[in-house]
Parts: structure tokens; C-alpha cells; sequence
């Protein structure tokens, strides 16, 4: 290849400029170089542009590199089959946005399925093709409830681009570490420099792993630093001990009660109280016990009539006497002394005592009762709610599944639907506290009873796929509620959560249900056809949620 | 040859899509959910019914043998085209899951095949005793043409005037007369029938808007353009390939007259690009034995996509005419062998230094060439400040990323492709820098669509 110009350094450059120079001001003002002034000076300084610009574009060569990004770690895990690469491609080309808030029609919503995508791909560890990386972070921007997940399956390169990016920072944030790789944890000294000299987010991260790990060795490592920490980071820090929470905490927590800080002696507090053998339990107790008391003399109060029963025994009631003051000592177990606005000093003292107290309790203090029966018994002065409350905020800190049995009562009691002593968020709290399946068939039975409309919120907790007694009851509240004449898009809530958790293989059954009925009198104009829609989506849905797991393969394990 | 082994990927089918409105309709519908009686035939047709918001289903055919791309039909009322339905039966039939199953064609699928096919066939016989009616009179063809000849040099003449006019009083200048001028001055070259000049003419009036530095692109401009007027005036002393180049140019009609090349061309790259009155498609092919890298343009009305539509990544038995003129990659789709097929085919590619001498010596051929094709072999995308480069693995030497390139998504599929180690990219190589258009991994895996 023979090279008649070199671009850089040739004559031409002056050349060029001079050329440019002219051009700017004019052959009227300036003559170009090389040229006789006149009527064709403009054409001679086309000829010679024409001449150095073709020149010059055919002398280009390259440039140096610049300094080369450090190459993106290995990711060891193994790719994806093929056929769920073109799944994961497609789901995240239905990007949300554009014809938002239109009918939906029976075409399933792609986006929505991408979380459990992503969790089946996940358990089966594949690793990504880099390729989709950056449609995958952009989801994961947008969408901050999918970014664990998301990032997990991302893998290495992801936070290796993220590096790249501005727009995806956020992979770094919410990745442990910054997604600069932990030491290793038997490497005391690289620990112990990364606790003292590492970013904050980092130094949560090591925590976090370490007590993950051990739970005493964290809490050691806290300690040499401790003193000294500034308030918010000692609150994150001791929120970290929730993990593995154990008995020998309690020294260190209870020295933190005295902190400076007032949230971080709440939180300390809090944790203290969700050991039921700590010392602040045991005076919670006490304190708790003082105004709770059986009372068998004294009627249930309005409303009730306890005296049919002839047994004198038969007729005990629960009187409560609230404390008169919040004294220095109760104050330094995290009771709150302010009462919010709205909010009765003496109850809202009341209700944390016996939030904080061990629910073992209960039961020596009111003559060996089982949680049940306490439960069951009528109290006094409407201090009902108050106190049954209390205990389910003390049953769900206390991850006490018996209590959260008792509280929770028969799913089909009339109560249970309505405005009871347990709204329906505690109730969603409560189910937290209980196995799947246990959970699963509370759920199922409260919506046999009570119908779809209250469920939502219920629903969330249970556990996916629905298990089998739950799928059952909600596609049969479905069918009730499309016989009954109203639109699908009351019930788009339960149908949308249908759609992701219902278990794929409950489509079978779902087969009768996609004709179009005949319309019943009475009935909203056009339903049927909506609801044929509406479970036609859901049986796609379905389907293409069986298909998206069978493509990845069976799961490890 | 069997249809069943060479079912597409869902990214060749959703390429085929006219707008991301249509891709995105055409995903959801890629699910047995709304489908019944879908069949698929060895012939390459695709078929089923779809049940949309009316009573009836509509009934969508797409016939995938057909080697200037798919034909489809359905019987939904969309203008789109294809339709969201056509996009979303292929798609069920790459997913391969086996709702397309191997069958007969219904007899309403049936009937539109035929008469496909034996259209094709009658179009075959009538073109092979030589096309009559063209030529039908060839004093009268000569006569228009010379005719066009005389405008187009009256237009020369007129613009060399202008841009004289322009360089006497300064360009500093054109940056106060604004758009005004060019405009009227491009309608003037449309009124010569000289599209070539009018193209560049508007695209003078956009330079002194693009920032520092537009004097000498527009000096630049001017120049190319003075000495595109001036290569029409004197054609006649030019060599026969330049003076061919030069009245392709400035826009004057040619055909495709070259010999036919048969080859197994592989599809590089296909992208669209839209003005106000045309969406222009470049698919760019690359012959696995001719090792020649070409050009198919099709165009379509403004928001429409082009007919021809030719998905990354398969290859096509078939042969290519060249458009005439000296360093032209410009050819016609002659008859296809085959209907496309994946391959594991990749071009050979270069180093950056050889990219860049390669467009050097292709400007001898045509000194207006704004890029070449080109494929650079084991180069890593690197950060260079606010923009990118692609730099060579083994040599210390780097080609700039073009600044539209930057922009675009397809830059961070090709970073995270890359992942810092080398990559094979086939791209646009320029005076501005370069255009990355496909890629491949360094080990195995399949061509990533980049545009």
C-alpha cells in the first residue's frame, strides 16, 4: 500500500488553515494562498479545499488507545440455554411506559413475570449473555424492587459496566461492597483494615457478612469502633445485629440503651425486647404484668352478657390499669414518653410496655392459660383493642407463631372480615410469622368465607406458587365474583397476583372458565366478555410462566 | 431443504418489525396463549388464527421462502407491516416450544401460497425471454436522457455560481443567512433532477449549527461539493468507473447492470435511517467466498419500514448485481437460491490501521465516501474521556468511535459483550471515526446486533 500524503506533520496542515482562514473572511478580503486575486480566487480556493480535504481524510490514521479498562471478571457460572436467552430477551424488550393505563386485553404483561424469571434462573445459577446487561440494568433502574434479583443474575460484568456508566451507579450502591469483593473473612487483619478505613457502605457490607457468619465476631469487631461512630452510622450498624440476634447480645445492647442517640437506644431496646430472657424483657415484664390483671367479679362490660353462664368461673375478665407515669427507668428501656398526637398518654405507655414484654408472660400472669383461651377472654373498660394489639406487634416481634395463631382466630369467624380487633394489616403480619402452608390454608379458608375484596393484602404475604388449597379458593372467588355480575377490573388486584404467583399447573382448571357466558339479568353489560378476557390472560399467563421454567431446565437440588 | 432445522432467533423476528410500538405488541402475542390451529409446512410458510377483540379470528400467514424477505398476510384491519400479528406467529414458531407443529396448511392459508407462488413462477417465465418492455423505444430513452443531462449541468453551473459567491463574500457569512438560502438553493437542484447536489445542498445548511469547528467542515462541504459539480462538467475526461461514480452521486438513475455474483451472503447488519420523506433500510451482506462486502438499499414512505427485510446473522444463497461506478458497494438482490438460513459464517477482519489505509485508498475510487465497510478483528470498546474508541488488542493504535455512534444503546451491548477482552466488530469506518454495527464474542457465539 503506497502512501503519497502523511497527515500530521506535511506542509499541508499550514495548508489547510490557511485555506480555512480565507474561506472565513472571503476571497473579497483575502487572497488565498497560491492564487492571483480576482474573479477566480473563489474557485482556486475550491480546487485546493477539495484537493487538502480529500488529502487529508485519505492520510486519517489511528490514534493511540487510551488506557484500557481493567477486563470484567469471570463470571464461572454456565449460560443460559438458549431458548430461555430468547425468553429473557423478549421479556425485556416489553419495556413499560408508551400506551400505559390502556386496556390490556389477553395478552399477558411481560414485565411483570421478569421477577420470577429472574428468581428461577437465579436458583439454577446461569449466568447472563452479556449482551442483554444493559437492557437488564436499565430494568433494574427503573424498577427498584428488582434490583436484587436482577443484580444477582447480572453477575460481575454487570457492576463491571456499571463502573462504565453514570446511569447504573445504583448497581454499585446496592451492591454489598461496592461491589469491590469482601476479604475474605478468616483474613483478620484485611477485616480489621476494611472496618477501620473502608467506605461506609462497605464497612456495612462486612458486618453484615460477618455476622451472617459469626454473629460474636461481629459484634466484637462493632465494639472496637464503637465509641466512636457518629449516631446515624451506629444506628445502621446496630440494625446489622437483628441478624442472629442471640442471648450473648444482650451485654452490648444493654450498654447501648445509654447512648446519646435516642433512635439508637429505641433500636437497642427493640432488639432487647425480642429476647425473651434479657434482663429489659424480664422488667418489661414486670412492669406489663402490674397493669394487667384477671378480674371474676366484674362483668365483661357493654355489650355482653357473661352472667348466663352459671359457672362463677366461667365469667373472668381482663382488667387493665395503664401506667400513671413514664418514669426515668422505662424511658431507658425505649419507651417513648411523648404520646403522638391524637393518642391518650396512659394507653400509648400501655401499649409498648407490653409490646416489649416476653408473650411467656401472659400465660403464668393469668393463670395458665393457653394463648387461645387469653385471647378469648372479654375485657374490660374497652381496652380490647388496645391491648390485643399490643400483643400482636409483641407476636410478630417475637416471631411467636402460637400466639400469631390465637390472635388470628378461625379464617371463617364472621370478625375476620370485618373491622376487629386485628385490622387487616396486622393480620398480614401475623401470617408472617406462620409456615407456608399453614399461611396458605389460613388465607384459603379467609377467602372461602369472606371473598376476594378484603384478600390483597393477605395474598402478598402467601407464599409462591400459591399452594394448591389457595389457587383453588381464589379462582373460585373469581368465578363467584364474575357470576355475580360486577367488572373484572375490580378484582384487577387479586387477578394481577393471580397471574404471577397462581402455580402454572392450575391452568387446567381454568379451561371452563374462558368462554364467554350468557349474560345473567342484572349483570354489568359487556362482563362476560371482559372476564373471558380477563381469565384468557391469566391462562396465557400461566402457560407462559410453565414454559419460562421448563426452558431453564430442572433446578439444582 | 427442511424449514423445521432453521427456525429463526426471536431477535431476527422482532428486526423485522416496522417501529418499537409494533415489536413490542408483536412480543406479547409470541405466546400459545391467543393461537389455535398454528401449523408450520417444509415449504417455509407459517400459519395460524388468532383470536384478537372481535368474534372472529384473524387468520395470519407469513411465507418465510420467499428470498427478498417474508411475505405476510392477515386479516386484521392494521396498517402496520407487518402486523403485530405476523410478528407475534413467528415469534411463536422461533420459540420452537412446539405450538407451530409440522402440518398441512388449512385451505385459507392454502389458497394465498399458491397464488404466491404461482405468481412467482409467471414472473420468472415473463422476465426470462428478455425484458421488453423497458427499452420499448430506445431513441425516445436516449433523448429524455440527454435531455436530463442539460438540467443537470444547468444546475451544476448555477451551484458553482453559488458556492463562488459564497467563498468571495466569506463563510462566516453563512452563518447569518441561516437555512434560507440552502433551502431554496437545494429546491433549485431538485428542480435540475440532480437529488445528489439537493441532499448535500441541505445538509450545507445545517453545518454552522453543529458547533465549534464548523468552518472547516463546511469548507470541507463546499469543497466536495465544488468538486462534485465540477466532475459532472467534465465527465467526459473522467474514466469510465469515476464519471459512473460521479452521475451516481449527483443522483441520476442507473440499474444494476453488473454480472450476477453468486455467493452465500451473510447478513452483517441492518438499520434504518429516516428524513421527513423516506425511511432508507442499508442491510450490508458479506459473501462468504467472494470475500466482497455490499450494500442493499430499499426504501419506504416516511414511518413506514422497507419491504425487504433480511434478519442479522442468517446467510443467503443467492446472487447480487453491482450498481455501476468505481468503488460502489451498492448492489441489487438477484434470485435466491435458498431461503435464509443461520450460519456460523464470520467476515475475516482487519486491524485498525489497515481499516484506516482501506478507506484511504477506497476515497481514489470515490473521493466523496464518507465511510467504508469494514471488519476489525480482536479490538477492545475503551473509555476515552466523554467518548469511545475501539482499540487494537495487540498494537498500541485506536479508531474514535463517530459521535452518533456514542449515543446510541448498541454501544453498551457491545461494551458488555466485550467485557474488556477483544471482540470482532463490523462496522462503518470514516473520516469521522467509526460506526459499530455487529459484533461477535472472541469464542463462540452468535453476531450481536449493535444498531
Amino acid at each position: 500500500m503506497t502512501r503519497t500524503s502523511a497527515p500530521v506533520d506535511a506542509p499541508g496542515t499550514g495548508a489547510w488553515e490557511g485555506l480555512v482562514t480565507t474561506a472565513l473572511l472571503g476571497t473579497a478580503r483575502r487572497t488565498p494562498p497560491g492564487t492571483a486575486p480576482g474573479s477566480d480566487a473563489p474557485v482556486a480556493l475550491l480546487d485546493a479545499a477539495a484537493l487538502e480535504t480529500v488529502r487529508r481524510r485519505a492520510g486519517l490514521r489511528p490514534a493511540r488507545a487510551a488506557e484500557r479498562p481493567r477486563p470484567a471478571p469471570e463470571d464461572p457460572r454456565p449460560p443460559l440455554p438458549p431458548a430461555a436467552a430468547r425468553r429473557l430477551a423478549m421479556l425485556l424488550a416489553d419495556r413499560p411506559g408508551g400506551s400505559g393505563g390502556g386496556r390490556r386485553g389477553t395478552a399477558p404483561d411481560l414485565m411483570e413475570l421478569l421477577p420470577q424469571w429472574l428468581a428461577a434462573a437465579n436458583a439454577r445459577g446461569f449466568a447472563p449473555p452479556p449482551q442483554v446487561l444493559p437492557a437488564l440494568l436499565d430494568a433494574a433502574r427503573g424498577r427498584t424492587d428488582l434490583r436484587p434479583a436482577a443484580l444477582e443474575f447480572a453477575g460481575p460484568r454487570a457492576l463491571w459496566l456499571a463502573r462504565l456508566n453514570p446511569d447504573w451507579r445504583f448497581a454499585l450502591r446496592s451492591t454489598p461492597g461496592g461491589g469491590a469483593a469482601l476479604p475474605h473473612l478468616e483474613d483478620d487483619d484485611r477485616t480489621q483494615q476494611l472496618w477501620q478505613e473502608g467506605l461506609f457502605a462497605e464497612r456495612v457490607a462486612l458486618l453484615s457478612a460477618l455476622r451472617d457468619r459469626e454473629p460474636a465476631a461481629a459484634r466484637s469487631l462493632l465494639e472496637t469502633t464503637w465509641a466512636t461512630e457518629r449516631a446515624e452510622d451506629r444506628l445502621m450498624f446496630l440494625d446489622s445485629l437483628r441478624t442472629g440476634l442471640g442471648p450473648d447480645d444482650e451485654p452490648f445492647l444493654e450498654q447501648a440503651l445509654a447512648d446519646r442517640s435516642r433512635n439508637v437506644r429505641a433500636t437497642a431496646a427493640e432488639l432487647l425486647s425480642a429476647l425473651p430472657g434479657s434482663a429489659l424483657a424480664a422488667r418489661m415484664a414486670v412492669r406489663a404484668e402490674a397493669c394487667v390483671a384477671i378480674d371474676h367479679t366484674q362483668s365483661a362490660g357493654t355489650g355482653r352478657d357473661t352472667r348466663t353462664s352459671p359457672d362463677p368461673h366461667a365469667a373472668p375478665t381482663i382488667v387493665v390499669e395503664a401506667p400513671h407515669e413514664c418514669d426515668a427507668g422505662m424511658e431507658r428501656d425505649g419507651v417513648v414518653a411523648k404520646a403522638p398526637a391524637g393518642r391518650g398518654e396512659r394507653s400509648w405507655w400501655f401499649g409498648q410496655l407490653v409490646e416489649a414484654a416476653p408473650l411467656g408472660t401472659w400465660s403464668r400472669r393469668l393463670g395458665g392459660r393457653t394463648p387461645r383461651e387469653i385471647v378469648a377472654l372479654p375485657v374490660a373498660d374497652d381496652w380490647q383493642g388496645e391491648l390485643h394489639a399490643a400483643w400482636c406487634r409483641a407476636a410478630v416481634r417475637q416471631r411467636n407463631a402460637e400466639w400469631s395463631r390465637a390472635l388470628l382466630g378461625e379464617p371463617s369467624a364472621p370478625e375476620a372480615g370485618g373491622p376487629g380487633a386485628v385490622s387487616l394489616a396486622e393480620r398480614a403480619k401475623l401470617l408472617g410469622t406462620l409456615g407456608a402452608a399453614e399461611r396458605a390454608e389460613w388465607v384459603a379458608g379467609f377467602i372461602a368465607t369472606h371473598g376476594l375484596s378484603e384478600a390483597f393484602q393477605l395474598l402478598g404475604v402467601c407464599a409462591v406458587p400459591w399452594a394448591p388449597p389457595l389457587g383453588r379458593a381464589v379462582v373460585d372467588a373469581l368465578n363467584i365474583a364474575r357470576d355475580a355480575g360486577s367488572y373484572p377490573w375490580s378484582f384487577s388486584g387479586v387477578m394481577g397476583l393471580a397471574e404471577r404467583c397462581l402455580d402454572p399447573s392450575e391452568s387446567g382448571r381454568l379451561d371452563a372458565l374462558l368462554a364467554v357466558p350468557d349474560e345473567p339479568e342484572n349483570a354489568s353489560p359487556g362482563a362476560g366478555g371482559y372476564w373471558a378476557e380477563a381469565f384468557q390472560r391469566l391462562v396465557t399467563t400461566l402457560r407462559l410462566r410453565a414454559a419460562m421454567v421448563e426452558e431453564m431446565g430442572p433446578a439444582q437440588n | 431443504m427442511t424449514q423445521q432445522g432453521v427456525r429463526w432467533t426471536a431477535d431476527q423476528v422482532l428486526a423485522l418489525a416496522p417501529d418499537a410500538a409494533s415489536r413490542k405488541a408483536g412480543s406479547k402475542l409470541g405466546a400459545a396463549g391467543p393461537w389455535s390451529e398454528a401449523g408450520s409446512s417444509d415449504e417455509g410458510t407459517v400459519w395460524g388464527l388468532c383470536k384478537g377483540s372481535g368474534s372472529k379470528p384473524y387468520q395470519t400467514i407469513v411465507d418465510i421462502a420467499d428470498a427478498s424477505g417474508p411475505a405476510y398476510k392477515c386479516s386484521c384491519p392494521s396498517r402496520k407491516f407487518p402486523c403485530k400479528h405476523a410478528l407475534g406467529l413467528l415469534l411463536l414458531w422461533a420459540g420452537g416450544d412446539g405450538a407451530v407443529p409440522a402440518g398441512e396448511a388449512p385451505e385459507w392459508a392454502g389458497q394465498w401460497i399458491a397464488g404466491r407462488r404461482q405468481r412467482a413462477e409467471e414472473k420468472k417465465a415473463g422476465e426470462s425471454p428478455g425484458s421488453s418492455s423497458a427499452s420499448a423505444d430506445p431513441e425516445a430513452a436516449r433523448r429524455r436522457a440527454e435531455r436530463r443531462a442539460e438540467r443537470v449541468t444547468a444546475g451544476a453551473v448555477e451551484l458553482e455560481q453559488r458556492l463562488a459567491d459564497l467563498l468571495r463574500s466569506g463563510l462566516a457569512s453563512a452563518e447569518q443567512s441561516g437555512y434560507g438560502l440552502w433551502e431554496e438553493t437545494a429546491a433549485r437542484m431538485v428542480d435540475a433532477q440532480a437529488q445528489g447536489l439537493a441532499a448535500r445542498v441541505r445538509e450545507l445548511g445545517a453545518i454552522p449549527s453543529t458547533g465549534p469547528g464548523w468552518p472547516v467542515r463546511l469548507l470541507e462541504q463546499c469543497a466536495l461539493l465544488h468538486l462534485l459539480g465540477q466532475g459532472w462538467l467534465r465527465r467526459e475526461r473522467l474514466p469510465d468507473g469515476l464519471a459512473a461514480t460521479v452521475r451516481s452521486r449527483i443522483g441520476l438513475p442507473a440499474s444494476a447492470d453488473g454480472p450476477p455474483v453468486r455467493d452465500r451472503w451473510l447478513v452483517l447488519a441492518q438499520y434504518d435511517t429516516t428524513d421527513p420523506r423516506l425511511t432508507t433500510r442499508r442491510i450490508w451482506l458479506h459473501g462468504a467466498e467472494s470475500h466482497r462486502t455490499v450494500l442493499l438499499l430499499s426504501y419506504g414512505a416516511a414511518g413506514r419500514a422497507p419491504e425487504l427485510a433480511l434478519p442479522v446473522g442468517l446467510t443467503l444463497e443467492a446472487e447480487v448485481s453491482a450498481y455501476p461506478g468505481a468503488g460502489q458497494p451498492r448492489v441489487a438482490l438477484g434470485e435466491q437460491f435458498a431461503p435464509p438460513a443461520p450460519a456460523a459464517i464470520r467476515p475475516p477482519g482487519l486491524t485498525t490501521s489497515q481499516a484506516a489505509a482501506r478507506y484511504g485508498d477506497a476515497l481514489r475510487d470515490d473521493p466523496w465516501l464518507e465511510s467504508i465497510p469494514v471488519t476489525l478483528e480482536r479490538v477492545v470498546p475503551v473509555p476515552d474521556g466523554d467518548s469511545w474508541q475501539l482499540a487494537d488488542a495487540d498494537e498500541d493504535a485506536a479508531l474514535p468511535l463517530t459521535p452518533a455512534a456514542r449515543s446510541r444503546p448498541g454501544l453498551w451491548r457491545l461494551v458488555a459483550l466485550s467485557g474488556g477482552a477483544p471482540v470482532r466488530v463490523f462496522g462503518e469506518c470514516g473520516h469521522q471515526g467509526f460506526t459499530p454495527l455487529t459484533a461477535w464474542p472472541e469464542g463462540a457465539g452468535d453476531a450481536v446486533a449493535l444498531c
